[in-house]
């Protein structure tokens, strides 16, 4: 089975990096399913949980880099809360490497592929969420 | 026979008598002209449509302020329970705080099989077991204080602490499990019964295991879920089902713990679960009188009349709830005590809440330390006795 992944990015630096890596015919695994978002700092831990819960098997928050954001600090809102919901996956048995945050920006779209290439290798060695199927 | 006729009939709602106590102590009417208890009973009763997609029903806290006053005894908050479960069953998904982080994190410890590390906070000083005479339900300490870990002074994970701590030092090796889930109140309250069946008979199953015959409770919404709900479904359950205060109360009447004196003066908020709900008053109060020097004032609104935290199962923070939680801050401020006491981890998260940011009075006026129950009695008792 082939894992599945949900990745949230920002519209001003991530997911411009994606459409980079895509106009720049760059290729990485097909697992992502890009969810585009104003800024990082708009996913809440509850998000990410969510999609746990609906059977994803890894979560992945990008966004600018720190000190770039378009909101100022929609990011480091987002470090914020990746860290709590990294916290609180571990206390509920989940393991943590199913979520990630990375920062990439409009220009690395080299940078994306390599990250989601990443991700998915490190998400299929982990295998299957046990939270897989739940209703 | 529809389902809110059932509804109506378990709630004992056919005996109202349109007397609108209810809605003259209702917190929420108070503060909201359009909603009323009474009204939502008499809508029921008159067939109105399906009163169970009426928005009104989220709106309640279910404090239970509301039965206290009622000559009949209508089982309000039950009442308004099954008309949540209806709902959701109809398909309306309800708003919750954080954005249903609780409740999707409860839904994710329903799933079976998942090995959790639920037990950080236990430092090596605090003795634990598998098996034994007492089961100490924890909740979801663990997962809250990492949930509410920017606030500051919150210490969730005290309390578990403490009452290890309170255990040991009355030379009992409470069972702490790992296993242990959340107890389910907040879905069992935002209408999720299926997944809140689900939680009762993983921890059902696993007290029964661990062969105890007392389970106690820091959280008042664990204890009533417990005593109220599960019984409700699963039957008797054949162990018995304490608050630390009442827990607490026994080791003091049989001189098994004892108190240092110290100077100060303290209040104390009745949880609606634990007060209202169950009836646990006088527990707590005992075990406050019971350390020397330590002052008891009351705050005018107390026991059957104490206020609302403002919101329950995380489906009513606005604005009229952070009104109610300043004016029982101004209330504990208004007894000259030196700390509020509270004996419900979420009452403490709430009242916290409304003065961890900035407030429209100023500080002095609603700012006091607010201190669990549990951790004031850890911190209390007499060292080697």
């Amino acid at each position: 089975m082939e894992p599945k992944i949900v990745a949230f990015c920002c519209k001003w630096c991530s997911s411009a990096g994606a459409d980079l890596a895509g106009t720049s015919r760059m290729k990485y695994p097909p697992n992502i399913r890009i969810i585009r978002v104003m800024c990082s700092g708009r996913i809440e831990p509850s998000y990410i949980l969510r999609a746990l819960e609906l059977g994803a098997d890894g979560v992945i928050v990008t966004g600018c880099h720190l000190g770039d954001c378009h909101y100022i600090a929609g990011n480091e809102q987002a470090k914020k809360r990746v860290e709590m919901t990294t916290e609180l996956l571990e206390t509920m048995g989940i393991d943590p490497r199913r979520l990630r945050l990375e920062w990439i920006s409009a220009s690395e779209g080299a940078r994306f592929a390599s990250v989601m290439t990443d991700f998915v290798e490190e998400i299929k060695e982990l295998g299957p969420s046990p939270l897989g199927g739940v209703s | 026979m529809t389902a809110v006729d059932d509804l109506i009939r378990d709630a004992g709602a056919y005996y109202c008598i349109e007397c609108g106590k209810c809605t003259t102590v209702c917190p929420i009417a108070n503060a909201n002209p359009e909603f009323a208890p009474r009204l939502i009973v008499v809508k029921a009763m008159a067939g109105i449509a399906n009163v169970a997609l009426e928005p009104d029903i989220w709106r309640c806290m279910t404090c239970e302020t509301c039965s206290e006053m009622c000559p009949y005894n209508v089982l309000y908050s039950e009442f308004i329970r099954g008309l949540r479960a209806e709902a959701v069953s109809t398909g309306i998904v309800p708003v919750c705080s954080q954005h249903d982080l609780m409740q999707t994190m409860m839904r994710i410890m329903a799933t079976p099989g998942i090995e959790q590390n639920r037990l950080g906070w236990v430092t090596p000083d605090l003795k634990i077991a598998d098996k034994g005479e007492v089961f100490y339900f924890t909740g979801c300490l663990p997962q809250m204080s990492t949930i509410f870990r920017d606030q500051e002074d919150v210490n969730l994970l005290g309390i578990a602490q403490s009452a290890v701590k309170i255990f040991n030092r009355a030379g009992i090796t409470p069972v702490v499990s790992n296993q242990e889930v959340c107890c389910g109140h907040d879905l069992n309250w935002t209408g999720d019964e299926v997944n809140f069946e689900k939680l009762m008979r993983i921890n059902l199953d696993l007290i029964k295991k661990s062969g105890a015959a007392k389970v106690v409770f820091t959280c008042a919404e664990c204890l009533r879920t417990f005593e109220i709900d599960y019984q409700d479904i699963a039957g008797d359950l054949d162990y018995e089902l304490l608050h630390i205060s009442e827990f607490v109360d026994d080791l003091v009447a049989e001189g098994k713990i004892t108190f240092d004196g110290v100077e100060e003066k303290v209040t104390y908020h009745d949880p609606c679960r634990l007060g209202r709900h169950l009836g646990i008053y006088d527990a707590p109060r005992n075990v406050i009188g019971a350390i020397e020097g330590m002052d008891l004032i009351e705050m005018e609104r107390t026991r059957e009349k104490s206020a609302c935290c403002g919101v329950s199962a995380w489906l009513t923070c606005d604005s009229i709830a952070k009104e109610m939680q300043l004016a029982r801050m101004m209330e504990a401020v208004g007894t000259g005590g030196d700390k509020l006491i509270t004996s419900c981890p979420k009452c403490q998260i709430h009242l916290r809440c409304a003065i961890s940011e900035e407030m429209p009075i100023e500080r002095e006026k609603a700012d006091i330390p607010i201190e669990d129950f549990t951790i004031l009695v850890a911190n209390s008792i007499k060292a080697g006795a």
